[in-house]
């Protein structure tokens, strides 16, 4: 199992693409790069979880924290996604009322 | 809720593994195997099963804290007629899921301040039924998953 994270800039955003799974293993990295990315000033960041095969609560948990650091320095975090099994994770915990999910990458960063 | 006794005579299947994160892994994989190949069992309630047991390893690796290095914890899956049972013990001090704090709802700006406990929810909501006990060693949280009936070319 493992996790690969790639950064890609587009339209002011910043676009962090996760592939693999994110359970209690893997989210430490996940948690770190988003911590690099905010104090690098990246304060738009879009988290692409197309490639996410799995994720749990330890994830959630993460993208949570990171949502709430880019909101103290007036930024955003928001998701995309589009696999049903990834969002369910989302809508059981109430967390589709706390992201901004989207469908692609473009919609994400259209604005 | 309370998960029923498995079937008389049925002889669960273990697996044992060292209570750290990276076997979480392995544990997901096993049971998402097991799940597939010897149930009619529809692939979504498969990802369901795969992570209420996740979210149950998680838990008993996190009850052991930083830990002894030999510290396992140890799971158990039974095959019922119209359900599966898995059980995930750990030797940790234990924790009282009664006792856990509510989070305030989604939409109040407090609610970010909660990046924990998301995954005792997640395990009750997924499974048909939950079931925490102490037990000589820890803790153990039995999860009941209904079901298909095993594969009849499958069976032992």
């Amino acid at each position: 199992m493992d996790l690969s994270l790639d950064v890609t800039e587009r339209n002011g955003y910043t676009v962090l693409a996760v592939h693999g799974e994110v359970d209690v293993y893997t989210a430490p990295r996940l948690r770190e790069r988003l911590v690099e990315l905010v104090s690098q000033g990246k304060h738009q960041i879009v988290v692409d979880l197309e490639g996410v095969d799995f994720l749990d609560s330890t994830g959630l948990g993460v993208l949570v924290g990171g949502l709430k650091r880019l909101r103290s320095h007036d930024g955003d975090l928001t998701l995309v996604c589009t696999q049903q099994r990834i969002l369910k994770v989302f809508e059981i915990t109430g967390l589709t009322k706390v992201f901004a999910i989207h469908d692609s990458v473009e919609a994400a960063t259209a604005g | 809720m309370t998960a029923p006794e498995p079937a008389p005579g049925s002889d669960p299947i273990e697996l044992e593994i060292p209570a750290r994160a990276e076997f979480v892994a392995l544990a997901r994989l096993v049971v998402s195997s097991l799940a597939s190949a010897r149930r009619e069992i529809a692939d979504d309630r498969i990802d369901d099963l795969k992570l209420a047991v996740s979210e149950a390893c998680t838990n008993a690796i996190e009850a052991h804290g930083a830990g002894e290095v030999d510290e396992r914890v140890l799971l158990r899956w039974w095959e019922g007629d119209d359900r599966l049972r898995v059980s995930v013990e750990d030797q940790g001090s234990g924790f009282d899921p009664q006792r856990l704090r509510d989070h305030p709802p989604v939409t109040d700006p407090e609610r970010l301040n909660f990046e924990r406990g998301l995954g005792i929810p997640l395990i009750r909501t997924l499974v048909d039924e939950v079931d925490f006990t102490p037990s000589q060693r820890g803790t153990r949280v039995s999860l009941v998953m209904y079901c298909g009936p095993a594969e009849p070319d499958l069976e032992p």
